[in-house]
């Protein structure tokens, strides 16, 4: 896919460490957790008044490297058509911070860390995380950064997520926000599909209840479960333009091998991903994933309630994991709160998966809308006559 | 040609709308009138809008807009949230305009609609002589393309103020982007009235 903008060049993942005992990261679940170490890049300048830093959530399987390359990478960061001179998120203007979600296994503090009081792995001595604890570690990175005010913060999916719990937990250190692709609160169907991902995994006998670092990883069952993410990613049009029923050109001649295209890439899929991705990993944040409510009881006119910050909600047509219909509840949140607020529904083929590639609708609505945030609402009068 | 209409019909919603009030507009399209809006009057705008390449322009113009289909209704918005809706050429748009305007009437102190007068002696004419529906400069589309769900009159839409209890504070008329000031029901291809709840 070609992108509009230049790349932002070479990148390093920095670290910060933070919550040394005793005064560990007090979690949503009560449980305490310390030292906790987050992995984040930056792109662009923070300029003199620290106005244009934009906060990028990462989504399920991401991580710190949101754009450009690492040396010698041939492949760029997972959001790099979004991120870069003159893209939609410009580093020419703004200040872009991309962490690794706390449980996430990329350098930020997760269940294949090292525990200090064992000196071994946590594997599933790791405390229950949430989208809430997620996002109070990137809180205090932001402080550390010395950053009062994020111009925005953006994310898709369970980075969509973690967008809603800024909105919702610290209001004041927002000047906009833009969930992506998102909801709410996970419904069951969505519950339904990581719970079969999280069985492919437990079921390998390899994963011996968490307890495999040093060993054999549960990496059948981690492919099985990446796998299912990725038929829910696409579409139904998206896989008939990509695959069709084509068979792949060099078949083996056994029962059961991988005849079409679809069940190749599939397979490929799983295979890739349990080279860069821990199973515990995936087990936790789709746990965290799956407790995420952020109206949890709470009515739906309050939950946004006070919110000064502009929002811009943005679904996409064919998705239909997280379809359209939550994201018009956020957009339902913001009117009945008087929150300041744009929605529009991108007419795309890609599925779930249209947030993260490179479509011009949804880089021109970013663009716009962060232009408006930045300098302020600058009308332009159609000449009518 | 049709933005002569929409340029007189502009001017006078300007005039109606207080500075810094509070606006929503049902079926904004590109956003151009409330730009205008906000522009002059300062106003604190909010568009409804259910074209996707609409909203992509509005949102280019700084605008903060909703994707939705206003016959859906307005549920999410308390009583008299807004000081003015206006359904600049949208009202015959939507499938029930007679729920569409109960909304905007809750939400709203006052609300602005303009419409083309499908009783205009021109449509008379060609419906009369020619035996065909009408395709004027207010309404331009032939019948198999057109976006006009329902036709009415400027006196069609006052029968229908009266028989809702609705008070008509304000009307302009308007032909060739000049005010009619007789006989509108024949004369006016646009209407634009401002009304609110008795």
């Amino acid at each position: 896919m070609a992108d509009g903008g230049k790349s932002v060049g070479i990148v390093e993942t920095k670290f910060f460490t933070f919550a040394e005992p005793p005064n560990e990261l007090i979690l949503d679940s009560g449980e305490r957790l310390g030292p906790v170490t987050l992995a984040y890049e930056t792109y662009g300048e923070l300029n003199d008044e620290k106005s244009n830093a934009i906060l990028v959530l990462h989504a399920l399987s991401g991580d710190a490297h949101a754009a450009g390359f690492h040396n010698g990478d041939k492949k760029p960061g997972w959001w790099d058509v979004i991120i870069g001179p003159g893209k939609a998120l410009d580093t020419e203007k703004y200040f872009v911070i991309c962490s690794n979600v706390l449980g996430g296994c990329k350098g930020s503090t997760g269940p294949s860390s090292i525990n200090p009081k064992t000196n071994e792995p946590y594997g599933l001595e790791f405390p229950t995380i949430t989208i809430k604890d997620i996002v109070n570690a990137q809180r205090r990175l932001i402080d550390h950064l010395g950053i009062e005010k994020l111009l925005t913060v953006v994310g898709g999916s369970m980075g969509g997520m973690q967008v809603l719990q800024w909105m919702f937990s610290y209001p004041n250190r927002i000047c906009s926000a833009i969930p992506l692709a998102t909801t709410m609160k996970h419904a069951p169907q969505q519950i339904a599909f990581n719970e079969v991902g999280r069985q492919a995994i437990m079921a390998d006998h390899n994963w011996k209840n968490g307890n495999y670092y040093g060993n054999l990883s549960p990496a059948e069952g981690l492919a099985v479960a990446r796998m299912i993410g990725h038929i829910t990613y696409m579409s139904d049009i998206s896989m008939a333009k990509k695959f069709g029923r084509r068979l792949k050109d060099n078949r083996q001649p056994f029962k059961f091998s991988a005849d079409f295209e679809v069940e190749e890439y599939l397979r490929c899929r799983g295979n890739n991903f349990v080279k860069r991705f821990d199973a515990n990993s995936y087990l936790y944040i789709t746990k965290a994933i799956d407790y995420f409510d952020l109206l949890n009881g709470n009515n739906v006119h309050d939950v946004f309630k006070g919110l000064e910050a502009k929002v811009l909600v943005i679904a996409f047509k064919s998705d239909w994991l997280y379809p359209a219909y939550q994201s018009q509840e956020i957009v339902k949140a913001c009117k009945s709160a008087g929150v300041d607020a744009t929605y529009c529904e991108i007419n795309s083929t890609y599925g779930h998966d249209a947030f993260l590639l490179k479509i011009e609708e949804e880089t021109h609505l970013i663009k716009h809308f962060l232009r408006t945030v930045f300098n302020g609402l600058e009308v332009s009068v159609e000449n009518e006559s | 040609m049709r933005v002569d209409y929409l340029k007189l019909e502009h001017r006078v919603i300007l005039d109606w709308i207080e500075p810094h009030s509070s606006v929503l507009d049902l079926g904004c399209g590109d956003g151009n009138l409330l730009s205008i809006l906000i522009q002059e009057k300062q106003v604190h705008a909010q568009g409804i809008e259910i074209d996707e390449q609409a909203i992509h322009k509005c949102v280019a113009k700084g605008l903060s807009v909703f994707q939705q289909d206003i016959d859906t209704g307005l549920s999410e918005y308390g009583g008299m949230l807004f000081d003015y809706v206006i359904l600049s050429q949208s009202l015959q748009q939507v499938k029930n305009p007679d729920f569409v305007l109960k909304e905007a009437l809750r939400v709203s102190k006052k609300v602005i609609v303009s419409f083309p007068n499908f009783a205009h002696y021109f449509s008379r004419f060609q419906i009369f002589f020619g035996g065909k529906v009408p395709v004027t400069r207010a309404l331009p589309y032939e019948w198999y393309d057109t976006p006009n769900l329902h036709f009415l009159s400027i006196s069609d839409f006052i029968e229908y103020c009266k028989k809702r209890n609705i008070k008509i504070e304000d009307s302009v008329f308007i032909r060739k982007n000049r005010r009619v000031k007789i006989f509108p029901n024949l004369f006016a291809e646009i209407g634009v009235f401002l009304i609110s709840n008795r």
